[in-house]
């Protein structure tokens, strides 16, 4: 695994959410709440269509600060995100991030998860163990 | 209209979830996670853990239960017609592995009123705590919840 730096870019992901990518994600959370599942309920408070979990792609943006100090689960310590938009089914999204700070066998990461300029996680931030 | 606080402080009943093994690899495939220690027991084992580890984000499905009565009490008074989940952190401590038993107690952190910009409505934060211990009473996770209710 490469040494990580303050500055440094983190290895960008990207994924695509197919249309039952959020059904599958509501099996695995818990999480039913209709406007992910059921586009009539989300159209009918307003949405375009149904939307992403934001949790769902908290968990992406989690998956990309465990990459990148090597995929141990256990060296994500902290990670704290603010919601921005909506993330739409069958839409790419891409995580990447910067590395904020090294210190003391821990960095600081900043992760963003957008599809295209519809930023969805912003000011995610992670701390990882080297 | 000025928002509701008197729930600020208040505590709800714990909830207790037992970890499965083949619940932590259904989260994971979603996530498209793919290391062998969220699956395999022997991958497990051979990379340090008690049991088949659950990926850190998985701290949703066994502490969001504990949540659910505190988001619905009337005390609170949330309008779920205008709430969006506004931000979110966890803090892990040790992992959660299949076997588990996780208990998670839910708190209310702080509930206050933040001036709409440009004269929009004022908007209402609501942020809960809960904290989740293990069968041996090791904090497994933190998490700060904040919902946000447009126009309060």
């Amino acid at each position: 695994m490469a040494e990580l730096h303050a500055g440094d870019q983190i290895a960008e992901f990207k994924v695509t959410p197919d249309k039952y990518t959020p059904h599958r994600y509501a099996g695995a959370s818990g999480d039913f709440n209709p406007i992910h599942i059921d586009p009539e309920f989300a159209k009918a408070v307003g949405l375009p269509n149904t939307i992403l979990h934001g949790l769902y792609m908290m968990g992406l943006v989690a998956r990309a600060a465990t990459d990148a100090v090597g995929g141990d689960p256990r060296s994500l310590k902290r990670l704290s995100v603010e919601f921005r938009g909506m993330g739409a089914p069958e839409t790419e999204i891409a995580v990447s991030g910067t590395v904020k700070s090294v210190e003391d066998g821990e960095a600081i990461l900043d992760v963003v998860a957008a599809q295209g300029d519809n930023v969805t996680i912003k000011n995610a931030e992670a701390e990882v163990e080297l | 209209m000025a928002i509701k606080t008197e729930a600020v402080g208040k505590e709800w009943p714990a909830t207790t979830y037992e970890v499965g093994k083949e619940k932590i690899g259904e989260y994971a495939r979603v996530i498209g996670l793919d290391n062998p220690a969220h699956f395999d027991r022997e991958a497990a084992k051979a990379a340090g853990y008690r049991e088949v580890v659950a990926p850190p984000m998985f701290c949703v499905v066994y502490s969001a239960p504990a949540l659910a009565p505190a988001m619905f009490d009337p005390e609170v008074g949330i309008n779920f017609a205008t709430m969006v989940h506004g931000g979110q952190q966890f803090e892990w401590g040790e992992p959660a592995c299949s076997g588990d038993e996780i208990t998670t107690t839910a708190r209310c952190l702080e509930i206050f009123e933040k001036e709409g910009k440009d004269g929009k409505p004022s908007n209402g934060f609501y942020v809960f705590e809960t904290i989740s211990v293990n069968q041996d009473g090791q904090e497994v996770v933190r998490g700060t919840w904040t919902n946000i209710v447009r126009g309060v």
